[in-house]
């Protein structure tokens, strides 16, 4: 077994072209992810969370391309790869699954199919042995009456169910990593710790890595090893997720964590105020100079304004983006 | 203190199907089924459910815009019906909803979104109407110069900003809030709920607050109701709610949330399985298929109706007289999202054949 990561993503930065003008919508992102790990990457609408599990399978699509920095997967550069040998290394090394289900499966083909074609096409078998093969990754992911279910439209079945089948499909031929982005945020509070909760076992059997990519700090924390926090194109925090909410090191990071009403804070404190991240998020032809999060810090002063600040690594692992962390 | 807003046996039924000429075979969505409520002056109520359990049909009813199949909205004192007198009624309730890009008219300058209802009702005095707009801007936090501006130019908080402002220029004294907060980034949820909060407070508001976002309802609410495909299965004070739950659905609603740092005492079993479609909701208690204590009874009897379960707390679980607490722990009760450690380590992976 090789020590080197599974996929590492070094300085990386993601263009927008627009009137012929080029904004970076993200930039200077770095990370890596072991085998079999978990890693989150928390953020905000329009942080570029997203926008980096496409660039990493391979599908960004004008006006988004990879302005520099590159991208590999298991020693493979993801980023020089032509079309055809992105298909090839999509689904069996790399899968995806999106948040939501209802659109990511093909309307017109019974599911059982759709798990299937990953047979089919990765390994070679004919359709007749994909399907049964179809029928035992459904019952692997917990579907009732796989047998029958295998021969329902997506529109058959219930949200979590579709989640379920696209997940079925993500893991059909083992990938090395699987990238969820937002998987349950289209699903209900009770359906979602189910399918995390799936997520979580079927990974683990298999040593599948999972790149998670989610706005709910608490969902994340819960489900991953490590955590990467993205405020307006930069990562401005990595650490383990324990510490994420321990010691919170960046003050978009704290803030985040204070602003966040949880369960029985009232019940010790009373009905305090929440404490609130003032201003409002910057989109990407706004993102401020310096460092990005400056206009809306507490503890600004006059070098965020003008100077980036560069990443310090932290005692206890992983890295923080601020001049005056703490 | 007065009951505000009194809802008695209310029902609200969809007939579907039927298909052309309703020669085909017609069925009964039960949205809303046999619902009690009662909000009083001032406080905030807390509807809580996942999606198709009615809660925003419940909302949608109370406000006069979905005709109720059968019961009683009693609303300050008048009677919620056909007959209705909207304008006095548009004083007296109104509502936010959830997604404030697609509820505020993009053709329309704050200020007209604002002034429109002042003047539907009797305001016309356009120096009053002025003073009302800047008034009610400065209350919700944003500035005088905004009335000028079109919902485009404002942030998804600032829009939920003008949304709340909308609701509250007649004065009502009950305010449906529709999810106010799941369609806006993180950082941004606190400052709409510290609003919601100082608004209550300074101008007396009651709400009813409708969420799936369990920690925003303890944050905020007086009184909590718990609704599963169309009934209320549990409510009661907040505390009552959050600190000792009785019904199975709403300990799994608690046990959900995913918190790292949930108390150990918190943590309640999850429930397998998915809401059943209210078209066909299951026979006997309608949580039984994922209840993990069901016994005879519960498949068999309909759910029982609401029982006093000490104080203002009732609840709706034909074992809710049996010491929960006891049968919890007994099945393995604590094991949660929340208790697991975070996967450890790299793992080494198999080599693939």
């Amino acid at each position: 077994m090789t020590t080197a990561p599974l996929l590492q993503v070094d300085d990386l930065r993601l263009d927008l072209a627009s009137g012929g003008a080029a904004h970076a919508a993200v930039e200077k992102v770095s990370f890596d992810i072991a085998r079999g790990e978990t890693f989150g990457l928390v953020g905000e609408s329009g942080c570029g969370k997203s926008i980096i599990a496409l660039a990493i399978m391979g599908l960004l699509r004008p006006p988004l391309s990879i302005g520099a920095g590159c991208i590999r997967l298991d020693g493979c550069e993801v980023h020089n790869l032509g079309q055809s040998e992105l298909r090839r290394l999509r689904g069996k090394e790399m899968a995806m699954i999106f948040q939501e289900p209802m659109t990511a499966l093909n309307p017109l083909s019974p599911v059982g199919r759709q798990i299937a074609e990953m047979y089919v096409l990765h390994e070679g078998t004919s359709f007749k042995e994909g399907e049964r093969r179809a029928v035992e990754a459904l019952a692997s992911v917990k579907v009732p009456a796989p047998d029958r279910r295998a021969r329902d439209y997506p529109h058959h079945l219930s949200g979590g169910m579709r989640q379920r089948v696209m997940i079925a499909i993500a893991l059909a031929c083992s990938p090395q990593l699987l990238i969820a982005d937002e998987p349950t945020t289209a699903l209900d509070v009770t359906v979602q710790a189910e399918i995390i909760e799936l997520m979580r076992e079927l990974c683990a059997a298999k040593g599948t890595a999972i790149l998670m990519i989610s706005h709910d700090l608490g969902l994340v924390a819960n489900m991953c090893r490590r955590i990467g926090v993205m405020y307006a194109g930069r990562m401005v925090e990595l650490r383990r997720s324990g510490d994420v909410f321990k010691t919170p090191s960046h003050p978009y990071t704290r803030g985040l964590v204070a602003s966040l009403p949880r369960l029985g804070t009232r019940a010790a404190q009373g009905q305090i105020r929440l404490q609130e991240i003032s201003g409002v998020v910057p989109t990407i032809t706004t993102f401020p100079p310096g460092c990005r999060f400056h206009p809306r810090c507490n503890s600004a002063t006059d070098i965020c304004s003008v100077i980036d600040p560069t990443s310090t690594t932290l005692e206890g692992g992983g890295f923080v983006r601020c001049h005056h962390h703490g | 203190m007065a009951d505000l807003l009194e809802v008695r046996d209310l029902a609200v039924h969809f007939q579907l199907g039927g298909g052309l000429f309703r020669l085909g075979h017609a069925r009964t969505l039960r949205a809303v089924e046999g619902v009690d409520l009662t909000v009083k002056a001032g406080q905030c109520l807390g509807l809580v459910g996942e999606s198709g359990c009615g809660k925003s049909t419940l909302g949608l009813a109370i406000l006069g815009l979905q005709p109720p199949t059968r019961g009683r909205i009693i609303l300050d004192g008048m009677e919620v019906n056909a007959d209705t007198d909207r304008s006095r009624f548009a004083k007296t309730a109104q509502m936010v909803f959830q997604d404030p890009y697609a509820s505020l008219n993009p053709r329309q300058t704050v200020r007209g979104t604002l002034a429109t209802p002042l003047r539907l009702n009797g305001t016309t005095n356009a120096g009053e109407i002025n003073d009302r707009v800047a008034d009610m801007l400065a209350r919700v936090g944003l500035r005088p110069e905004h009335a000028n501006r079109y919902p485009h130019e404002f942030s998804g908080g600032q829009r939920q900003r003008i949304g709340i402002a909308r609701a509250l220029i007649l004065r009502p004294k009950l305010v449906i809030c529709d999810e106010p907060v799941s369609a806006l980034d993180m950082s941004i949820r606190a400052q709409i709920i510290n609003l919601l909060l100082e608004l209550k407070e300074s101008l007396g508001l009651a709400y009813i607050m409708i969420s799936h976002d369990l920690s925003v309802v303890e944050h905020m609410s007086d009184h909590v109701a718990v609704m599963y495909l169309g009934r209320i299965v549990e409510t009661g004070p907040w505390r009552d709610i959050f600190e000792r739950p009785r019904h199975p659905y709403t300990r799994a609603l608690i046990a959900a949330i995913p918190d790292p740092f949930a108390p150990a005492d918190r943590r309640f079993r999850r429930v397998n399985g998915e809401i059943p479609s209210p078209l066909d909701p299951p026979k006997g208690c309608a949580f039984h298929p994922r209840c993990p204590i069901t016994i005879d009874k519960c498949r068999s009897a309909p759910g029982p109706a609401l029982t006093q379960s000490g104080g203002a707390h009732h609840v709706s679980c034909w074992r809710a007289g049996d010491a929960c607490d006891q049968v919890w722990p007994a099945l393995g009760g604590s094991r949660t999202l929340s208790s697991h450690e975070p996967l450890l380590g790299p793992t080494s992976r198999k080599p693939s054949n």
